[in-house]
């Protein structure tokens, strides 16, 4: 319904917009030099301000109402039920909600049939009182504009200092909301420290992960919530696909760059970006499925005692999802080299390898830096390769060939498990947490590195 | 000045540094240079002018073999150096470049320190055993590209750094630490103001004392300054090639003459 009205405003301000225009036309008289602003400034500035004051206008009162009407149903309900609590109130009125829309209620007595009907009447009256307030002041500013069509009138400046103003609205949204992750976070992180009696040390280097294990009276243990075995977990994987994925991923780009014909370079590149394009949880089951039993049995025919479940294979596979990443964003930088460079170091008498390696890629260098930092925030960062591949038991190892578990697998865990969310969640915000300061801090030293490599290179 | 230099060079016994006889160059179909003969002498500043589109660069780029770098391109014809072919089969063209500097018309200085840069050529060919040396290398060449005054207190400050004049001087510089037997220098004024262009002519006739330049340039005084042969190009020939006072005061093909009196081209 409130969906429709603001369609119906925003119909009224294109109608305002084409007689602005129209005007425009008509009061520069063929001579459109004269105007100070062309008549589709005028439009448009009709056009923002019809929309804008409508639609807040629609806004304001839908939001109100709903307010001013679910007090007045509260206070029907409470003066039928003089003795029931706050949260049977709420039930009545949502099921007379329910009941008003043709959906299923919990009851179905004369009080919730009585706030029914009135919902109704209410819903109604707000619906058209919306629509009605936001088609006037609609109309009104709409006819200010019309009224303001002249020689003189600056709709341009105008118009321009509106998209301006609603483009900074989107910035600040976006600013906004980044805040309130953090924030939230931080709450959360807190509120999780506060149950396990402020032993962020416990937290920070205990070695034993087990939290829902030892929950009592809203309490944590806190020798149970040690997550140094999570990030050893992640690190070993990390390091593992960034060993993987750094050399492959950057030799394919010096190739691609520096020695492939156009045409290999023409299959070769959309192939490797196709390989950015595969779905993780497609590499998850391809690592769990074909990669694990493959290293284990490799393992086992080298005498070698591999888990079926192992950070090589979740670490390899990861690699291979970040390969293209880190090809990609290099070959580009290697490309934007120019030249020149290359030029000057062929007439020295340099050879192709001397070239790339002495010229091309420390010049290339910052470009190369943050599309490994890049690798690394997508390895810290993965989940389902790890959730199906790597395990789930929080075991501290530094050895490739055993199950390790990472943060993001322990998320996971937390919220799709059986536990009830408020325990969970505080964990799993926590560890959330943690995962962003790392890929903060890291995200910020590479725009350092890079920056101080640009000062010197540019 | 000029008939100075016309004395002395007619007093010098002087052998050809490089030969190239009928070279052809194709880029795909298109034919760039059609059939040039021209002879580089050694200890001498040979001046390329003609239009733009005309060749010159081309050709340049096919004394040190750069073309090769460029797909599609075919070179017939033949080009000796000391009288060896440059284009026969056992030689590489890397070995060749060593020999044979380049310099480019925009300033391209790498992304290292102004030491670097000058010791990159040194370095890469192991013409040096040990860092003294190296400093020595780096020294003299900076000495003699006429830029030493200027960076020797800022020898670890990136080459980039530098002013355009002072790039481009950086890039001779770089280019004469490899110690090469000829020098080609393409416009490698045209991205400089006067001062700095006077300062690297001054350096080119500083050069001509060591090894043979060979300079590409869009600049009729710029020639006359500085060289004593010149061949004008047009359309991929070689129209003219003489001494350059005979070129710029008495030329014999009139296409030359219309050229350089700035009625064509």
């Amino acid at each position: 319904m409130i969906g429709t009205a603001f369609l119906i405003v925003i119909g009224l301000a294109f109608m305002f917009m084409a007689l602005a225009r129209r005007q425009a036309f008509g009061v520069a008289d063929g001579n459109l030099a004269q105007l100070h602003s062309r008549p589709g400034y005028h439009g448009l500035y009709a056009f923002l301000i019809a929309a804008l004051a409508g639609s807040a206008t629609l806004m304001v009162v839908t939001i109100g109402g709903n307010i001013a009407i679910n007090a007045a149903l509260m206070s029907q309900i409470a003066d039928a039920l003089p003795d029931a609590l706050r949260i049977e109130r709420q039930l009545v009125l949502s099921d007379a909600i329910a009941l008003a829309e043709g959906r299923l209620s919990s009851q179905d007595d004369a009080l919730r049939q009585a706030v029914a009907v009135r919902f109704t009447q209410l819903e109604g009256m707000r619906v058209w009182g919306a629509l009605g307030l936001g088609l006037i002041v609609a109309s009104l500013t709409g006819g200010q504009a019309l009224r303001s069509v002249s020689l003189g009138f600056r709709a341009r400046n105008r118009s321009e200092q509106i998209l301006r103003g609603i483009l900074a609205a989107c910035a600040v949204i976006a600013v906004l909301t980044t805040i309130g992750i953090v924030l939230s976070l931080i709450f959360e992180t807190l509120s999780f420290f506060d149950k396990i009696g402020w032993r962020v040390d416990k937290y920070l280097f205990g070695t034993r992960w087990s939290p829902l294990s030892g929950v009592s009276a809203g309490q944590m243990d806190p020798d149970r919530v040690g997550a140094v075995p999570l990030f050893a977990g992640t690190f070993l994987i990390t390091i593992i696909a960034m060993l993987v994925a750094v050399p492959i991923g950057l030799f394919a780009a010096i190739y691609l760059s520096d020695f492939a014909s156009k045409r290999v370079r023409a299959i070769a590149k959309p192939m490797l970006e196709i390989l950015a394009g595969v779905p993780t949880v497609v590499y998850g089951f391809f690592a769990a499925i074909t990669v694990a039993p493959f290293i284990r049995r490799t393992g086992e025919s080298i005498g070698l005692d591999v888990a079926s479940e192992s950070a090589l294979a979740a670490g390899v596979v990861m690699g291979i999802m970040i390969i293209p990443f880190i090809s990609s964003l290099s070959d580009d930088v290697i490309n934007a080299v120019p030249q020149s460079l290359r030029d000057g170091s062929y007439g020295l008498g340099a050879t192709k390898a001397e070239t790339i390696r002495q010229v091309v890629l420390p010049a290339a260098l910052p470009g190369i830096v943050s599309a490994v930092l890049l690798g690394i925030s997508r390895a810290v960062g993965e989940t389902m390769i790890v959730v199906m591949a790597a395990g789930q038991g929080a075991n501290l190892t530094l050895n490739p060939l055993e199950a390790v578990t990472t943060v993001t697998v322990q998320i996971v865990m937390l919220i799709t498990g059986d536990t009830e969310a408020s325990t969970a969640a505080g964990p799993a915000f926590t560890l959330g947490f943690t995962l962003f300061c790392i890929t903060l801090a890291l995200n910020i030293y590479a725009l350092r590195t890079v920056r101080k490599y640009r000062e010197m290179y540019d | 000045m000029t008939n100075m230099r016309m004395a002395e060079q007619a007093a010098r016994h002087q052998d050809n540094k490089i030969e190239a006889r009928d070279v052809h160059v194709y880029y795909g179909a298109n034919e760039a240079i059609k059939g040039v003969d021209v002879d580089i002498l050694d200890k001498t500043v040979t001046a390329f002018i003609g239009p733009s589109g005309c060749g010159k660069s081309t050709f340049l780029r096919c004394l040190n073999r750069m073309n090769d770098t460029i797909d599609g391109c075919r070179i017939t014809g033949q080009i000796l150096m000391d009288g060896d072919d440059i284009y026969a089969r056992s030689v590489d063209p890397v070995q060749l470049r060593a020999k044979v500097g380049m310099v480019f018309q925009k300033p391209n200085p790498f992304p290292k320190s102004i030491y670097d840069n000058v010791a990159y050529g040194p370095r890469i060919h192991g013409l040096v055993s040990n860092k003294a040396d190296l400093d020595e290398v780096v020294e003299k060449s900076l000495r003699r590209a006429a830029i030493w005054d200027e960076a020797k207190d800022r020898l670890n400050e990136p080459g980039t750094g530098l002013s355009g004049g002072q790039q481009q001087r950086l890039c001779i510089a770089r280019a004469i630490a490899t110690a090469p037997e000829v020098l080609l220098m393409d416009e490698p004024c045209s991205a400089l103001d006067p001062i700095a262009t006077a300062q690297i002519e001054e350096l080119i006739d500083e050069l001509r004392s060591s090894f043979s330049v060979v300079i590409v340039t869009h600049s009729m005084q710029q020639a006359a300054r500085v060289s004593q042969k010149t061949a004008f190009f047009h359309l991929g020939e070689v129209m003219e090639y003489d001494d350059t006072p005979k070129i710029f005061t008495n030329p014999e093909n009139p296409k030359t003459q219309d050229y350089i009196t700035g009625r064509y081209g």
